[in-house]
């Protein structure tokens, strides 16, 4: 928590931000992992009204149902999923660079591609089989 | 922690640092490790959480009304996503947090966030559990 603004300082050089880079695999995964996490941050609202509609009666919990089982609910709950298994995935991936293993080029680039393509087949896999316990939409 | 992964403090670090300041190990923030650490805890605990969790919920989407409280009912169910809402939220707030203290410069706003980031975090923890505790317990 700096205090760096009680003087404002003189224009000074910058040192080159996001716009600069071309983008790598890498830093790409890095900036979906926020946004992911961020979005799983604001989706617990979606878990939290799913189970007090559950708790309050018949009537309610089949209009939330309703809403989450239109096409616009259904499309939320799978980017939810697939931001879900993303954000889990690539937390895998840190926790493993935690270790200190794993920094070289080659081992980032396949952490990297890795958690992009897990994160879509395990999303499709899990949607497959809870539509095939199910039976169809 | 492999003392490997220690920085090897450099000398003036090494000159400045008090012996106590050594002894407490709380660096500058004197809050130590703790975001980091808790953070890796919870989400050790989320990646086996939301495996047990997600697989049941999978399962119950698009179920009827009888046949969701019958599992929301079920300590195999209610159990682990009560933990997975309590390790979920004190994840997702520290997570928050740093986001904001990222992008928000200005005190007040920053201040401002992080209270509005508690109380939302605890707000929507408290509600799945009340609304699990009354499906568990209540009518």
């Amino acid at each position: 928590m700096a205090n760096a603004d009680t003087q404002r300082p003189k224009a000074r050089p910058l040192s080159p931000h996001l716009q600069i880079y071309s983008p790598l695999i890498n830093m790409v995964m890095s900036i979906v992992h926020r946004i992911t996490g961020a979005a799983l941050y604001v989706g617990t609202l979606l878990l939290a009204g799913w189970l007090v509609a559950a708790a309050t009666g018949p009537e309610y919990f089949a209009y939330v149902n309703g809403v989450m089982g239109s096409a616009v609910g259904l499309t939320v709950l799978l980017g939810y999923t697939w931001a879900l298994l993303h954000h889990m995935i690539g937390g895998i991936r840190h926790l493993i660079w935690d270790t200190g293993r794993g920094f070289d080029l080659a081992s980032v680039d396949i952490l990297s591609w890795g958690t992009i393509i897990l994160s879509l087949v395990l999303t499709a896999a899990l949607w497959a089989w809870g539509l095939g316990v199910r039976g169809g939409l | 922690m492999s003392t490997t992964l220690r920085p090897t403090p450099s000398p003036t670090e090494a000159r400045i640092r008090t012996p106590l300041a050594k002894a407490r190990g709380l660096g500058s923030a004197k809050s130590g490790t703790d975001h980091f650490w808790l953070q890796r805890l919870t989400a050790v605990a989320n990646i086996v959480l939301v495996i047990v969790v997600l697989a049941q919920i999978a399962r119950l989407a698009g179920s009827d009304y009888v046949t969701v409280k019958a599992a929301l009912k079920s300590p195999l169910l209610s159990l682990p996503l009560l933990l997975l809402v309590l390790s979920g939220m004190v994840h997702m707030r520290l997570g928050m947090q740093t986001i904001i203290e990222d992008y928000f410069h200005s005190e007040g706003c920053k201040v401002l966030l992080l209270m509005l980031n508690t109380f939302f975090v605890i707000l929507v923890g408290l509600t799945c559990v009340f609304a699990v505790a009354k499906l568990s317990f209540g009518a």
